[in-house]
């Protein structure tokens, strides 16, 4: 490892990618303890798959860790309370897009754990799980993936007949500019993670644990790099800094040289991809027996007076984590939750932080707004840009002119949204909108062709 | 000199003779018979090829028509009852007169009733606004005012009109293909039954949020407080997720309910201005329902 660093033969992704700027505000700040709101809303349904069923009723009193909605069906996922208290009602909150999403209310009184959760800080190594074992144990745990996208994990870690996982691969690059909860992860709970890795590649039954972190974080990959050193089978890469090097495809080309198939999933090239905060919930969730309630979430901007990396309880709003950072700056144009290239714009700040949050982002108003579009110039430049290789340009005037049946035969569906084709056109065209729009629409064909 | 004049109206017409044969026989052998009725029946149709009928363009839902043995599910709305007369006396069929319906925008929340909250910087598209979030007001149900209706429209029947940022209606262009309808995200274009000299009575609201939601957001919303469905004499109005909703069939355009609705929802347009009489008759219903509470 340490050779390929020197010798400046750093691996990356080979198709497009581009180099927004890092804005890395929070990177050395430590993970702090935020308090506890005096009440919280937790959506029901904060993972890709079907909604969960809320098991609790008004006035029922919880524990931290008690379940209180039920997942419903293989990909979906359990919801805990992430906080003691009294459930003041089961109703809606808004959720990231504006309009109001089912959630539960609790009202917080004290902070009581529920009584299986070990709460001590003692780091636990001995693993004494089977691998059926532990993926049920992260099924209950209501574990998603933290890197945004909350995939269930225990959907990922459950391979399906006839297919052959040799490598495990740990996404701890980190691409998305602001964004340090998964630095911070990996600097600050490094050995616990690192546990659950273990504990993730005992469930799989690979041999081979490759983690990516990118060059911009020279620590982090020192220090995993000490940690992992005596483990067999376990090697730290750094990378070459270029977005959207943490897309799971980009990753495993970047590592392995193997390509994902279009319309495929990393398993059909022997590879499943699991993220550093994944990693740490899966180790709290099998030896600490505490289900994925608080998460780590960067809270940050250029005009914030104390740019931070909070533990939070999920469900805990955002103005809680914006008044912990120094309070809401006064030039303040936007609030994104996530990254910049692939958050999305807050309506309010009552929104609850849920699993994927990786981080708040508060843009000032000079930056907030877009640019005025102009015409197409065909310049290729969102070809080149593409980490998928498709035709952003092509896509976008077919979608624009809903002929949905040709977006789809150009490989629509494997835009992941990354936003590069956007953030690259010199001309402005919000090529992502109607990309996206496209997309909605082709997976609606795809629907209505299967139900027939 | 003459040989060659000869020679060339010789050649020239034993070409032209053999290809009449070959295309004469060709023609024969590979003609498509088409009833003729078809044609007939493209005649009549407006001619918009707006696939306000369901079909794409004229020729095919003449084509349809045709086909068809019964001429129930077919209408132009474009042509309206008339066309279809025609349609039927060419086809030997009997239809039953349809209603004759117009586009109505059911969303008051103009900048000033439903100020915005946020800003949209994406492409001006309601569709791809509508997928992206709730829109700049509060309302998640409101209209995103970026014109989709506008552009489905064939006929320059709607517009938007810059000082509310609503689409506006001209009943007179609108011929009910329905074109706006299904363009609008939120559904909130509704085709409803033309009455006479355009009058109408609707309730200019889609929000099912509970009351006081509606109320934070906009300031002419429904509220679904039911006054409306009291004062009804026809039982037009029914009420559902805390919105009302006015039967266009049902309703005799009384204005009832116009007088009671707290929050100006229900709207009329077309009336002659109330004379004072009836005004004071509304009040004094006003009270009687609150009686009743």
């Amino acid at each position: 490892m340490k050779r390929a660093y020197r010798m400046n033969m750093l691996k990356t992704f080979t198709k497009g990618g581009v180099h927004p700027p890092e804005n890395k505000l929070s990177g050395n700040k430590p993970i702090e303890k935020l308090g506890l709101p005096k009440q919280v809303s937790i959506p029901i349904a904060q993972h890709i798959g079907a909604p969960s069923t809320p098991v609790v009723n008004k006035k029922d009193k919880v524990k931290a860790g008690d379940i209180i909605a039920k997942s419903q069906g293989f990909v979906s996922s359990n919801i805990h309370a992430s906080v003691s208290g009294t459930v003041s009602k089961v109703g809606e909150v808004m959720d990231t897009s504006g309009f109001r999403k089912p959630a539960v209310i609790i009202n917080v009184e004290d902070d009581e754990w529920n009584d299986s959760i070990d709460t001590s800080s003692d780091i636990i190594r001995n693993i004494s799980y089977s691998s059926q074992e532990i993926v049920d144990k992260i099924l209950e745990a209501g574990i998603v993936g933290m890197g945004g996208a909350t995939f269930p994990s225990h959907v990922k870690l459950s391979v399906p007949e006839g297919k052959k996982i040799d490598t495990l691969v740990i996404n701890g690059v980190e691409c998305e500019p602001y964004l340090t909860s998964d630095h911070r992860v990996m600097l600050e709970r490094t050995e616990e993670m690192l546990i659950g890795v273990k504990l993730i590649k005992k469930a799989l039954g690979v041999d081979r644990v490759l983690i990516g972190i990118e060059r911009n974080k020279p620590d982090a990959v020192d220090h995993i790099t000490n940690f992992v050193s005596e483990e067999e089978g376990m090697e730290v890469y750094p990378l070459k800094v270029k977005y959207p090097q943490g897309g799971e495809k980009q990753l495993i080309k970047a590592l392995l040289d193997r390509e994902v198939p279009s319309g495929g999933l990393p398993l059909d090239v022997g590879v499943v991809v699991h993220n550093v905060g994944t990693a740490l919930a899966v180790y709290e969730a099998l030896q600490k027996n505490k289900p994925l309630i608080e998460r780590v979430v960067t809270v940050t901007g250029k005009s914030l007076s104390k740019p931070s990396n909070f533990m939070v309880r999920i469900g805990t709003p955002v103005k809680d984590l914006i008044e912990a950072a120094g309070g809401l700056p006064e030039d303040t144009g936007k609030i994104v939750s996530g990254g910049p290239m692939m958050g999305k714009a807050l309506n309010s700040l009552d929104v609850p932080v849920v699993k994927g949050t990786s981080g708040i982002l508060v843009i000032p108003e000079r930056e907030a707004h877009r640019a005025e579009e102009f015409n197409c110039i065909r310049c290729g430049k969102c070809v080149d840009v593409c980490p998928m290789g498709l035709e952003p340009y092509l896509l976008k005037q077919l979608a624009r002119l809903e002929r949905y049946e040709e977006c789809e035969e150009n490989a629509i569906m494997d835009c992941m949204e990354c936003g590069s084709c956007s953030f690259t056109c010199p001309a402005r065209v919000p090529l992502l909108d109607y990309i996206r729009f496209g997309k909605t629409n082709v997976s609606q064909l795809i629907r209505n062709r299967k139900q027939k | 000199m003459s040989s060659i004049v000869i020679y060339t109206i010789l050649s020239l017409s034993g070409l032209g003779a053999a290809a009449a044969v070959i295309l004469y026989m060709a023609a024969r052998k590979f003609k498509v018979y088409e009833d003729p009725r078809i044609d007939e029946v493209e005649e009549v149709l407006p001619g918009a090829n707006c696939g306000g009928c369901g079909y794409p363009g004229c020729r095919a839902f003449a084509e349809a028509v045709v086909k068809a043995e019964d001429l129930s599910e077919f209408y132009c709305p474009v042509g309206g009852n008339e066309t279809m007369q025609q349609v039927a006396e060419i086809l030997g069929q009997e239809i039953e007169e349809k209603e004759p319906q117009v586009a109505v925008v059911r969303c008051a929340g103009s900048f000033e009733n439903a100020p915005a909250i946020t800003r949209y910087d994406g492409p001006a598209s309601c569709a791809i606004e509508s997928m992206l979030y709730s829109g700049e007001t509060g309302c998640p149900y409101a209209c995103l005012g970026k014109g989709d209706c506008v552009e489905a429209c064939d006929f320059e029947a709607i517009f938007m009109n810059e000082q509310t940022g609503l689409p506006y209606v001209i009943d007179h262009n609108c011929t009910a293909c329905g074109a706006c309808v299904e363009a609008c995200p939120r559904d909130i274009i509704e085709l409803r039954k033309r009455n006479k000299k355009d009058r109408k009575i609707y309730v200019a609201c889609v929000n099912q949020d509970k009351g006081a939601l509606t109320r934070k957001a906009c300031r002419v919303g429904c509220i679904g407080c039911g006054k409306c469905v009291k004062v009804c004499p026809f039982d037009a109005i029914t009420l559902e997720n805390s919105l009302a909703y006015i039967d266009p069939v049902k309703c005799k355009l009384c204005r009832k309910c116009v007088a009671v609705c707290p929050t100006n929802s229900i709207l009329e347009v077309g009336f002659p201005p109330r004379r004072k009489k009836a005004k004071e008759k509304s009040e004094s219903v006003q009270s009687e329902s609150k009686g009743e509470n």
